[in-house]
């Protein structure tokens, strides 16, 4: 799958529903979606490798902030 | 890693034992409702089975022995190998094992001993018990698997408390005549070995004042240094990467595909997890059973129980191909392809 910050975004607001559709910006910080734990972070991990095969760790999660961050750290992953 | 094969030992059949207190996920209250149904959804596990104090691994196991043994009719002088996996033994010392020889009434001449693994217990245990009985002729053994980890977690702690439940299992095996393998592949990466850890209590840090003093790490974990912590995130990274990659080697190896295997019963972590190996690996969800729902993660316990209460009718008539796959505290991860034929499975017990 091709990997665009928009189809990247629109992922996110599909797969975790409580955000609401359009909200997400690349500059909004992840940690700032309503209700954010673990579990968002776990459905990003999951994200990340089944739709781009790219592995995320752990740090990864921990040290980016913003969307578009997660986003250049996929994209230099992708397998 | 390891690759290697045993034959000429059989699974006879297997049981297990849960207590029958059982505690839901709708009502832990340390978290909101919004996280709570996201919990539930990501994780998959709505209820867990809760040990009253006092209650050990070794009575659950014991209980299922006593059940297993009686099915299949077995005399118990020929059972002559006991092994017991846990991380919740009876004492620090001796081994749990050995004094489940004698409750049991196994022959003195039984070997017995404890192995520390977790939730890849139950495939190592497995390839230790085959690799023994063909080595010193044992005809009938007994690996029992299992932990009581609720007597382990903090309430206060969003990321443990929910997860787990406890349980144990027991699964028969003697020497046969069949040309079946069991084929292995087992791993290790001590580099992680602080991402599932129950930091005090052992001889690096014995228990001292700051123990049981209990700490907030971040907002909804609080904890004492008795208590297990989990860094689910890099556990999470660790599993879909490592299990895909061995569990497509030992297909490799064993020169199998996907479409031959009946069954792919892995370790009952979390849900999302789980599925994601089980997508990477292109395997059908109808032969990916699941116990999580009703019983959470039952760390060595969680493979014979999933199969105890999920696949028993499936399993007692006929052969099935079975891959089976446990992964987490250690690092530690290992898969095992199995042939099983007409297994002797009690239904779950509950004590």
């Amino acid at each position: 799958m091709t990997l665009t910050l928009e189809s990247f975004i629109a992922k996110l607001e599909e797969e975790i529903d409580t955000i609401p559709k359009g909200s997400l910006k690349p500059d909004t910080n992840y940690r700032d979606i309503k209700d954010w734990s673990s579990m968002h972070a776990l459905i990003i991990i999951a994200l990340a490798d089944t739709d781009y095969n790219a592995v995320l760790t752990g740090n990864d999660l921990r040290s980016c902030n913003t969307v578009s961050e997660l986003f250049n750290v996929i994209k230099s992953k992708i397998a | 890693m390891a690759l290697f094969a045993a034959d000429k030992v059989k699974i006879s059949g297997l049981s297990a034992c849960v207590p029958k207190k059982q505690e839901s996920n709708l009502d832990y209250d340390h978290i909101s409702e919004s996280e709570r149904e996201l919990l539930i959804k990501t994780t998959g596990i709505k209820t867990r089975r809760i040990a009253e104090p006092g209650v050990t691994t070794s009575d659950l196991c014991f209980e299922a022995a006593t059940k297993l043994i009686s099915d299949l009719k077995w005399n118990k002088e020929e059972i002559t190998l006991l092994i017991f996996i846990s991380q919740s033994r009876d004492y620090f010392l001796p081994s749990t094992a050995i004094i489940l020889q004698d409750r049991l009434d196994l022959p003195k001449s039984t070997v017995a001993f404890d192995i520390s693994l977790g939730c890849s217990g139950f495939t190592y245990g497995l390839s230790i018990t085959a690799s023994m009985m063909k080595t010193t002729g044992i005809k009938k053994a007994l690996l029992m698997v299992g932990d009581i980890s609720s007597c382990s977690l903090s309430y206060e702690d969003k990321s443990t408390y929910p997860l787990f439940g406890d349980a144990g299992a027991v699964v028969a095996l003697e020497l046969s005549e069949s040309d079946d393998k069991m084929i292995f592949s087992l791993n290790s990466d001590g580099s992680g070995h602080q991402a599932i850890i129950i930091p005090d209590g052992g001889l690096r840090f014995p228990v001292n004042n700051d123990t049981y003093k209990m700490v907030e790490e971040e907002k909804g974990i609080k904890r004492n240094r008795r208590n297990l912590w989990l860094n689910g995130l890099d556990v999470f990274a660790f599993s879909v990467k490592e299990v895909p990659l061995s569990i497509a080697e030992l297909l490799n190896y064993s020169k199998l595909t996907v479409s031959d295997l009946d069954f792919f019963v892995m370790h009952q972590a979390n849900l999302l997890m789980n599925e994601t190996i089980r997508k990477k690996l292109k395997i059908e969800a109808e032969k990916v059973p699941y116990s999580l729902k009703d019983y959470g993660n039952t760390s060595s316990a969680s493979i014979p129980l999933t199969m105890v209460t999920q696949l028993r009718e499936q399993l007692s008539s006929g052969r099935k191909n079975l891959l089976l796959s446990g992964f987490g505290v250690g690092l530690s991860w290992g898969s095992v392809i199995v042939t099983t034929s007409d297994l002797v499975i009690p239904e779950i017990i509950e004590i």
